[in-house]
């Protein structure tokens, strides 16, 4: 088995498309944790109010999920921007935001699940869309548009945030804020501020990731925990608030899932994943991509 | 003047008269409203992993409550639920149970849905010998052996194995050598790789294939792959719902050439599941518990569909309700008959007579075995055929799911192989 070629290949596209898709689950994190150093417990509670937009669209309207998670973005923004506001004005303009902080998302992780339940029940939510199920072989390798839907467009989010990071004033001093807050002051730019617009961008990814998350498999308003850990360990794998390593680091344990499902047991992959993290800050505690302090 | 008084003096009377007649005719058993009500406690997995089932099994409960209570009641008392929500966590469920016989006082005690949830109550319940109907635990009394123990889901007296015997033993009709199993890492779904383990060696299968998944598995192609590359004659899988859409999903991407595919995938039997799936499921044998078909259409269910979807359209759970509430009345049924046989709340009277008496169920009739658990399996095979996209209605009619297993109800033939 593991001498077939193509069952290697395949394993290989299988892992970078899983990549792909963790990348978008991971992306608003590494924002957020990464360069604000908000420990946004609740980003994967947001990720599923995407797929809930994109299930209620797509049942009632007909409309792609896709569209949908891009067409929320300015909503989600404009809530990121709210939920910002309320945690700087309850914890962080008065220093509390290592525990009561976390305390606060962790709430706010819980109230969006309840919410969830109330509006739409505890079943299982799925989307028609007309590639789900669809399947292209290029060669001997497969690649199922249910996955290389949400890996391309995941790609070109995440391209679109970087160079928006890079090329902007705005994406500057978000960067900038991440480095030296004080400095960012003496260069007369509102950290507050510049800080409330990162968190709405770290949320508007919730809405498209979760439109992605929906187009793969079903979710329930509880299916979000599933994602803490695996999202958190990508950012600190990639080294905190890196987009680039972020990147990389969906794709190592996409790829790595991948290969343990195939080859070995499927029951290691989580650990394996998580030994990789583990291994990766004892030889590099900043992770892959992070600055050496 | 007085005329006008007497006019008004009698018009008075005839309300007052008009209400004598008419209270003790809204009230239609005064005596039962007076009565100290038979409080039935229970835990509900209401919101988590298994809360869509928990919530739909509420729903044919309360129905149950509500028709019996209609009738006049149990013993002559209305019947009151105290439940809690145990959020699908088995940490939640022993205070739960601790609470309801000690602090609410409630006479009679049924489990919560899933075997997960079912085992933490046992202690408990125990301690205090109550008699305990359970719903859709498989092999909790393997290792408790509780004598008052009955478990509704009809799995048979040996429920590991029995849950899988039909789909071996068709695999086996049709002379097929080699198995894959894979299966969840949780607790149901390992029972039931165990059972499918020993009907496999034990009907002389090679298996070649035999791995688990973490329940967090986001895709499962490579997985499917991998079964793929041992060449399986038959694929049986034991999931839960997420990972059955998964397992489904990829199995049709990527094309999965197998004989028989399906046996222990929870979900497939939801409402929502099956119409994101539709056709994709076409071919897969999977177990089931009640299907629309002429050889199960017991006396009470189609009326009991009928309120049922009535309910679950405004609660938001599974719309059909094939699958859970069927068996959720029924427990209650077979508790609230075993009630009124004993006349009695009596726990020693009531365990007794549920060890031997056959109770006439929604279901199907219904009799215990030694262990509690069904004196002979109705676990049945289904296959799913000619399913379209986008159309829940076809799973309310016959023949969209055909019954392979046992004979006693089958509705048809198995169409083989799979896919080629």
């Amino acid at each position: 088995m593991i001498t077939d070629p193509g069952l290697f290949l395949n394993t290989v596209v299988a892992g970078l498309l899983l990549g792909g898709f963790y990348t978008a689950v991971a992306l608003g994190l590494s924002i957020a944790f990464g360069q604000l150093d908000i420990v946004n417990i609740a980003h994967p509670a947001f990720i599923i109010i995407g797929s809930y937009f994109a299930y209620l669209f797509g049942s009632q309207y007909g409309f792609d999920p896709v569209l949908t998670g891009i067409a929320m973005t300015p909503v989600f923004f404009v809530l990121g921007i709210v939920v910002y506001r309320v945690y700087y004005a309850s914890f962080e303009r008065t220093g509390q935001e290592s525990l009561s902080g976390l305390a606060f998302f962790f709430g706010l992780m819980f109230i969006i699940e309840v919410t969830l339940i109330l509006i739409y029940g505890v079943d299982y939510r799925l989307v028609p869309a007309p590639y789900i199920g669809v399947n292209w072989k290029i060669g001997v390798v497969d690649v199922p548009l249910r996955m290389a839907i949400p890996f391309a467009v995941s790609m070109l989010m995440t391209i679109g945030l970087f160079f928006y990071l890079s090329k902007t004033f705005i994406g500057r001093a978000i960067l900038a804020v991440s480095q030296d807050r004080q400095a960012l002051q003496l260069m007369g730019a509102d950290p507050v501020k510049i800080k409330q617009v990162a968190f709405g961008l770290a949320l508007a990814t919730a809405s498209i990731a979760g439109a992605l998350l929906i187009i793969i498999g079903p979710v329930e308003p509880s299916i979000n925990r599933e994602y803490i850990g695996r999202a958190f360990a990508i950012v600190v794998l990639g080294g905190m608030g890196s987009i680039t390593g972020t990147v990389l680091a969906a794709f190592i344990l996409g790829i790595a899932e991948s290969f343990i499902l195939t080859y070995a047991s499927p029951s290691w992959a989580p650990a394996v994943a998580f030994g990789i993290l583990l291994f990766t800050l004892a030889v590099r505690p900043s992770g892959i991509l992070g600055r050496q302090s | 003047m007085a005329l006008a008084i007497l006019r008004r003096l009698a018009g008075a009377a005839a309300v007052l008269t008009a209400l004598a007649v008419a209270i003790p005719a809204l009230t239609s058993s005064p005596a039962l409203a007076q009565q100290k009500p038979i409080k039935v406690g229970f835990s509900m997995a209401l919101t988590g992993p298994l809360g869509a089932g928990g919530k739909s099994a509420l729903i044919a409960m309360e129905i149950w409550r509500d028709d019996v209570n209609a009738k006049g009641g149990l013993l002559g008392r209305p019947v009151e639920f105290v439940y809690y929500d145990d959020q699908t966590n088995p940490a939640k469920v022993p205070p739960i149970y601790t609470k309801l016989l000690e602090v609410d006082g409630v006479d009679l005690v049924v489990s919560s849905y899933g075997t997960n949830v079912i085992v933490p109550a046992m202690p408990i319940v125990m301690r205090k010998k109550m008699v305990f109907p359970s719903l859709f635990g498989l092999a909790v009394n393997d290792e408790f052996k509780y004598d008052r123990y009955f478990q509704i889901m009809p799995a048979g007296p040996a429920p590991k194995e029995d849950w899988s015997r039909g789909f071996f033993e068709l695999a086996k009709s049709k002379g097929l050598k080699t198995v894959a199993l894979a299966a969840a890492d949780a607790e149901f779904a390992q029972n039931a790789a165990d059972g499918a383990r020993k009907n496999a060696k034990a009907m002389g299968f090679e298996i070649v294939y035999d791995k688990s998944y973490p329940p967090p598995t986001t895709d499962f192609a490579p997985i499917i792959r991998a079964i793929q590359a041992t060449n399986p004659d038959v694929v049986y899988v034991g999931s839960y719902p997420p990972d059955s859409a998964g397992m489904v999903k990829a199995a049709n991407e990527i094309g999965l050439k197998t004989k028989l595919f399906g046996g222990g995938m929870v979900g497939l039997q939801f409402a929502a599941i099956q119409k994101n799936l539709g056709p994709m499921l076409n071919g897969i044998v999977n177990y089931d518990f009640w299907v629309p078909a002429p050889t199960l259409n017991f006396p009470g269910i189609e009326a009991f569909l009928t309120k049922y979807q009535k309910k679950a359209a405004d609660a938001g759970v599974d719309p059909l309700g094939h699958y859970l509430p069927p068996w959720a009345y029924a427990y209650l049924e077979v508790l609230g008959q075993a009630v009124q046989a004993t006349k009695s709340l009596d726990q020693d009277k009531l365990a007794q007579h549920m060890r031997t008496a056959t109770y006439n169920t929604i279901v199907g009739p219904v009799k215990f075995g030694s262990n509690g658990e069904w004196a002979s399996t109705r676990a049945l095979m289904v296959q799913f055929r000619d399913l379209k996209a986008n159309d829940l209605e076809q799973f309310n009619k016959a023949g969209s799911r055909v019954v392979l297993y046992p004979d006693s109800v089958k509705s048809g033939e198995l169409v083989f192989p799979y896919r080629q």
